[in-house]
This record gives C-alpha cells, sequence and structure tokens, in this order.
C-alpha cells in the first residue's frame, strides 16, 4: 500500500511482519507488539532499524520503557470509526516523548487525515487506488483550530490574546497613555503553545 | 449574543468548502454511498424515510432575529415551508436535496451558524438553560462556557470518532432547567465555601435504551480548569469506553462498568497530566466571551406597570396565557414569555417559515433581537417589558403561538417518530396530537397543573420518555404499534427515570390511558400537591390498578 507523508508520495522501506511469518534476515521491519514483547532481545541485536506495530486495543503504555528503541510505531485504525489511535498517539508523542515515525494504517480515510497530523501522526498508508497527491493535500484541513493538540500549532485563543508587536517610539512623538488592562488576571503565555510545545 | 470573530468565521467558510467538495465528490460518483455516510454524518446529514434530513446546531439554543429568519428562509427555499425545532435546541429540516446541502450550509454561514456535529460519534451541540441570563437564582450565564466548550469541541482532531455521540449539557442555576443530568457530561454552576464560581462535574447520565442518572465525579472545579478536565473525561471515554457494541458504547456503561469511584479516579489522574498546562483557560478569554453575554440596555422599573394589573384583572384569557407561558425576570418590569409551538392537535415543535419571519420580528420590536429554543420545543422571548405583554400576547394569538399550556398535559415533547425517521419503531406525532386533541379544554389542563408528557417512537428516546412526569414509549409488537408507558420520570435538580407501569398499550388506548392515570391523580391529590409529587408519595400501586382493572 502506498504511503503518504506532507509532501506527498514516499518509499515505504519497511516491511511490516505478521506473527505467524518468519523474521527477514535483515532490512527494517515492523513487528506486532506480540512479537517484541517474546522477542526482544532477538530484535534488539538485529543491526537494522526497528518498528512496532499497536492495535488500537494496545495502550501506549505497553511500550512506554521502550519508547527510543522504535523508528517506527505503527498505530492500526481496524475501522475509521474505531477513534482510539488518536489518543494513542497523542499519548506517544506528548507523554512518553516519542519523536520518531508515527504511521497510520488500517481504514485510513482522506477526511481523517488531518485530524491524525494535528494528533501526532507523520505517514498515512493509504488505499492503492488513492491519489497521492490530492490525499497529502487533505492533510491540511481547516487553517483555524479552536483546540491545542500535539501539532502545536496556534489556537485562536492563543492567536486573539496574542501581545500586539512592540514599536519604536519615535524622539518626537508623544508615547501613548499606558493602557491599563481591565482588571483580569492573565493566566496563560500563549508563546508557551506557539513555540512548539513538543519539538519533535 | 455571541458574535463570530474573524476566526470563528473563517473556520466555517471552510467547512463549508469542504463539505461541498465532498457532495461534489459523491455526486460525481467518486465516493460511493458508503464512503459519503461517514462525511455527511459528520454534518448531520441524514437519511431518512423519505428524503435527507439536515440537523442545524443552535448553540446553547440562542438565535438573533437574523438568524431566525435565515431559518425561515431555508424551510421556504429548500424545504416544506417549515422546521422541526428539537429537544437537544436544534432545527431539523426533513425534506433536503443532497444537491443544496452546501448552499444550505453557505447561507447558514452568511449568519454565524453551522451543522458541524449534529451527528456523528462526537461532541454535539451544547445545550444550557433556555433562561439563562434573565433567571433570578442564577450564578453566572452557562452560554459563556457552553461557548467555550463550543469552540474546543469543534473538530476535536483527537474526539472526532469516539464509542458513541456525546452530550454537554451546562445549567448556571440552581433549579435545572437543561437536564443536566440526563446528559453524558452535565455541568453544574456552584460556589464553593468561598465564594468562588465553578462547577459541580456530572458525568454518564442519559436515556435511551439504559437510562441513568449522571454520577457526580467533582464537586467543585474552577473555572480555568473546565477545558483540561472535559479532555480528561473525554480521553479515559475514548480509550475506554465500549466499542464492541453499539448500544454499551455511552459512557454511561463505562462509569457504570467500573463504578464511579473508580472512573473518578481515572479522570483524576489523567487529568493530573496536563493540568495547569496549554488547556487552562485563560481569564482573559473567559472574559472576552462573557462581554458578548452582557445583560441588554434594559430600562428601570419600580415593579409591575400599573396598566398591565389592569389588564391581568380585565381580561382573563391574557391572565390565562401570563400564568402559563409567562416566567418571571430577574429584573423588575421585565418577563420571560414563553411561546407554545404545541397548538391542541399540532405537531410538537414544528414552526412554518411565517411564524419564523414573525417571531424574528417580535423579537427585534419586543426583546433585543434574541430569541431562544428550548429543550422542551417551545421559543423564547426573554426580555419582555411587562407593559407591552397585552399587545404582544396579540399578536402571538394571531400567529398561532399562544397556546396557553406551557408546562402543561398539552405541552407534549415528540421525537419525529415513525412519520420521518428510519430508526423508529412507531409513530410519535399522532400520539401526540391525539393527547393534546384529548386535553384540549383548557380550564381542564389548569386544573391538571404541572404535567410533563414526553413521547418517543423508539427506545432511543429522542422524545426523552423516561423522565417524563408521564413517559411514552412506541414499540413494535409483531409489526404492530404498541406504547409502554411510564410514570414518574423527572429531568431537573431531582431527576429520576420513569418506572414501567405494566404491559404495553395498542394505539387506540393510548389516550385513554393516560385519562385514566389523570383520573387516578386528581382523586388522590392533595391541596395543590404536582402529579409528580402526588406519585413519588404513593408510587405507582394506583395508577397501575386502575389501568389494568378491566383486565
Amino acid at each position: 500500500m502506498p504511503l503518504i507523508k506532507a509532501n506527498g508520495l514516499v518509499d515505504d522501506l519497511w516491511t511490516h511482519v505478521k506473527d505467524e511469518e518468519q523474521l527477514p534476515p535483515d532490512g527494517a521491519v515492523i513487528v506486532t507488539l506480540a512479537r517484541w514483547q517474546a522477542n526482544r532481545d532477538q530484535l534488539l541485536a538485529r543491526p537494522t532499524p526497528l518498528g512496532v506495530r499497536l492495535r488500537s486495543d494496545q495502550a501506549p503504555s505497553a511500550i512506554a520503557g521502550d519508547i527510543e528503541r522504535f523508528d517506527v510505531i505503527a498505530l492500526e485504525f481496524p475501522k475509521f470509526t474505531d477513534g482510539r489511535a488518536y489518543s494513542s498517539a497523542r499519548l506517544l508523542r506528548e507523554r512518553h516523548g516519542f519523536r520518531g515515525e508515527l504511521r497510520a494504517v488500517g481504514s485510513v480515510l482522506r477526511d481523517q487525515l488531518a485530524f491524525m497530523r494535528r494528533c501526532g501522526f507523520d505517514s498515512f498508508q493509504i488505499p492503492d487506488s488513492a491519489d497521492a497527491a490530492a490525499w497529502a493535500g487533505s492533510l491540511r484541513g481547516i487553517s483555524v483550530v479552536y483546540q491545542p493538540a500535539t501539532d502545536a500549532r496556534t489556537t485562536a485563543i492563543a492567536a486573539r490574546h496574542k501581545p500586539a508587536p512592540r514599536r519604536e517610539v519615535e524622539d518626537d512623538e508623544e508615547p501613548a497613555p499606558k493602557v491599563v488592562a481591565a482588571a483580569v488576571e492573565v493566566s496563560y503565555e500563549p508563546s508557551q503553545v506557539c513555540a512548539g510545545y513538543w519539538a519533535y | 449574543m455571541y458574535r463570530y470573530d474573524n476566526y470563528d468565521q473563517t473556520l466555517v467558510n471552510e467547512r463549508v468548502a469542504q463539505f461541498r467538495d465532498q457532495v461534489n465528490r459523491r455526486l460525481a460518483g467518486e465516493l460511493s454511498d458508503d464512503e459519503f455516510k461517514p462525511l455527511r454524518l459528520m454534518n448531520g446529514l441524514y437519511l431518512q424515510l423519505h428524503a435527507y434530513m439536515l440537523r442545524v446546531a443552535i448553540p446553547y439554543g440562542t438565535l438573533s432575529s437574523k438568524q431566525l429568519r435565515k431559518l425561515a428562509h431555508i424551510g421556504r427555499r429548500y424545504d416544506k415551508g417549515y422546521g422541526h425545532f428539537t429537544t437537544r435546541q436544534n432545527i431539523q429540516y426533513n425534506w433536503i436535496k443532497l444537491e443544496e446541502t452546501a448552499d444550505i450550509l453557505a447561507e447558514l454561514a452568511e449568519v454565524e451558524m453551522h451543522a458541524i456535529q449534529t451527528s456523528g460519534n462526537c461532541i454535539r451541540n451544547i445545550t444550557a438553560d433556555h433562561f439563562a441570563g434573565v433567571a433570578a437564582d442564577e450564578i453566572e450565564d452557562p452560554r459563556i462556557y457552553s461557548e467555550i466548550i463550543r469552540q474546543w469541541s469543534t473538530f476535536h482532531p483527537e474526539f472526532s470518532f469516539l464509542p458513541r455521540k456525546f452530550k454537554v449539557a451546562v445549567t448556571g442555576s440552581p433549579h435545572d432547567r437543561a437536564a443536566v443530568k440526563v446528559h453524558d457530561i452535565g455541568l453544574r454552576m456552584i460556589r464553593n465555601e468561598a465564594g468562588e464560581a465553578g462547577f459541580e462535574v456530572l458525568v454518564g447520565g442519559g436515556q435511551g435504551r439504559t437510562p441513568v442518572i449522571a454520577k457526580s465525579i467533582r464537586p467543585f472545579l474552577p473555572k480555568r480548569h473546565l477545558l483540561s478536565y472535559l479532555e480528561a473525561i473525554l480521553r479515559v471515554y475514548n480509550q475506554l469506553g465500549r466499542r464492541d457494541n453499539l448500544y454499551k458504547a455511552r459512557v454511561k456503561i463505562l462509569v457504570d462498568a467500573v463504578g464511579a469511584a473508580q472512573f473518578t479516579q481515572m479522570v483524576e489522574e489523567e487529568w493530573q497530566h496536563i493540568r495547569d498546562g496549554y488547556l487552562d483557560l485563560p481569564a482573559v478569554e473567559i472574559e472576552r466571551i462573557r462581554a458578548y453575554f452582557a445583560p441588554p440596555p434594559y430600562k428601570r422599573f419600580d415593579g409591575a406597570p400599573a396598566e398591565y394589573e389592569t389588564q391581568l384583572r380585565r381580561d382573563f384569557l391574557f391572565a390565562r396565557w401570563v400564568r402559563t407561558n409567562v416566567a418571571a425576570h430577574k429584573r423588575p418590569g421585565y418577563a420571560i414569555v414563553t411561546l407554545s409551538l404545541k397548538p391542541t392537535g399540532g405537531v410538537p415543535g414544528d414552526a412554518t417559515d411565517t411564524q419564523m419571519d414573525a417571531v424574528a420580528d417580535l423579537a427585534d420590536r419586543y426583546s433585543f433581537g434574541e430569541i431562544r429554543v428550548t429543550h422542551e420545543q417551545n421559543l423564547v422571548l426573554a426580555d419582555v417589558e411587562q407593559a407591552v405583554l397585552f399587545e404582544l400576547w396579540r399578536k402571538l394569538e394571531a400567529l398561532n403561538l399562544a397556546e396557553p399550556n406551557v408546562g402543561l398535559a398539552g405541552d407534549i415533547i415528540a421525537c419525529p417518530g415513525l412519520d420521518y425517521c428510519a430508526l423508529a419503531n412507531a409513530r410519535s406525532i399522532p400520539v401526540a396530537q391525539q393527547i393534546s386533541k384529548h386535553f384540549g379544554d383548557l380550564t381542564r389542563l389548569l386544573d391538571i397543573g404541572e404535567l410533563k408528557i414526553k413521547i418517543s417512537g423508539c427506545i432511543n428516546a429522542c422524545g426523552h420518555h423516561h423522565v417524563g412526569h408521564i413517559g411514552i414509549l412506541g414499540v413494535d409488537k409483531h409489526g404492530q404499534e404498541f406504547y409502554q408507558i411510564t410514570l414518574g420520570g423527572s429531568a431537573d435538580e431531582n431527576a429520576s427515570i420513569g418506572d414501567i407501569v405494566g404491559p404495553a398499550f395498542g394505539t387506540e388506548q393510548v389516550v385513554g390511558a393516560v385519562e385514566t392515570i389523570i383520573d387516578t391523580y386528581l382523586n388522590l391529590r392533595q391541596g395543590g400537591e404536582r402529579f409528580l409529587d402526588a406519585y413519588r408519595r404513593v408510587g405507582l400501586k394506583p395508577f397501575k390498578e386502575k389501568l389494568y382493572a378491566a383486565h
């Protein structure tokens, strides 16, 4: 199945290895959680890159201690209506600090790509028949976001309350009277959100 | 009321373009019906028995006159000249053409409206007290927080494919008119010991085939934590809610399965990770939105004007309407007026384009241009001077919007039922019409007093039958319509689920059964006791005996 990233179609250098299949002698492989748990030492001894694949009912906490061992984590969408992997993706990125490739596999619909990307996915397995360029275009989604997510885009709230840029005062200009804001406590630092909270 | 800024408007405009592209892909055959289904269901477009139905969001039930005129226009231009106001404070159009849906959305966007998340397994329209801002016992206007939640939940990337739909209701008053205890999340504004306003958080209420009263999982949540706490609840639900069985997928089932204490612990644990972070609600944003709900420029009055008192004494019909359809306002000299969408023998919640246009004009003239939609399927003009009530009443009479039955047996909630809905087992509307006609005698209605009759055409309970004082549920038995009756339900702060009286009644027997129930009540009530209070005192037995005496 084709794989896309933000810029469009990319080569997929990874082999998904099912539990009943033999592990190929070399090359980058993505194994199931079960195989990882059963053959951990053998897998770590391989010189080639390693990925793991989680079913939607397998919580990210199962690999929390081994995050840095994986170059790819693939999260399965068994049906497009099963939205558990959105939470898994955010937890892997935001709580467990995963910085590798986070791949959406399974029932991936074009009109869900933008949501997936906001939750931290950065590669997407798409159907053979899909128009890769059109699908990659759908990753952008709607330009305004209301809620912070893994992508650290500036939310509408942050943009609304961003301090106005500072302006140099000319010598002959009266300084503008200092405006005292209404007695509201500002308990929010927009720059935190803007500055890529989880740069990865 | 809230007005879109550039961010809100851009989002809605881009959504229209996105949906137009999706419809075009469907019409061009690039998308199959199956592939299109999840897309239209993200946007309130259902395929019903006879045509597409479009559900338009009315956030927390508040409309400007301009918006209501647009809803009238859509009814006239794209439907058969009417719309149906729902128990979730939304409006539905039942005769929509797929080809025209994007145009309808574009028209809605012109008046800052949309159909986003009015269906699908996502966070639905946020509902609130229809007397928000004008109730004397209110702590804060719940619409401020409803709007904040509306924005946070709109296109939430993590929570758009939940196990099942998710409904949130907010009340700012101790007296609950928003039925928060039968929502997935209910938020009740309260003050803590220090006098600070915040929320009691209730989770896991709901109706459907498993009616449950929500459990309180946090006695007091400071306002700035509102969004992080909601995010924690939704994240726990999204990960652990059941996905193997459609009927066991709501959060109430999860809360029941793990127990309220354990659920609370899971939420609190998740919350510890995300509180005090980027979801902290900035006070400047609360104040920005609060400013939109500032009180309108009221005039100062010392009390009710003399001519109003005279009109009440002189005109019995006017006085009767005031008694049922006018509620006390927090400001002296003002009143809250409910426009009944329940004419005797009519379809509950339906309004014609002419009526909607006329109500918009009345709102401009008498109520600062604002209209509310209630979850009991009526409309409200919330800020009317008492001095003009008589004049307004005459105009409402002419529009058939002054049926003096609000809160009485004629003020029936009913879902669309088998007349429209693909899920229904039985018709609801004709039953409502029969009961309404049967109890058309207004003097008798007043004598019976407060009585909430609620009718659903199937177990999904869109007609809220579980929380009706008298609830009626349509069921299908071997291809025939039967109606199961429950008694003693309530959706207010003392919420309860109705008790089933016994075997279901045939279509021809329903009105008689309701009559028997009411007669039984009239015979056993003490003093001015309401039906619900009498039922709670005596229980099911006397009603059951009378109902099944002949069998």
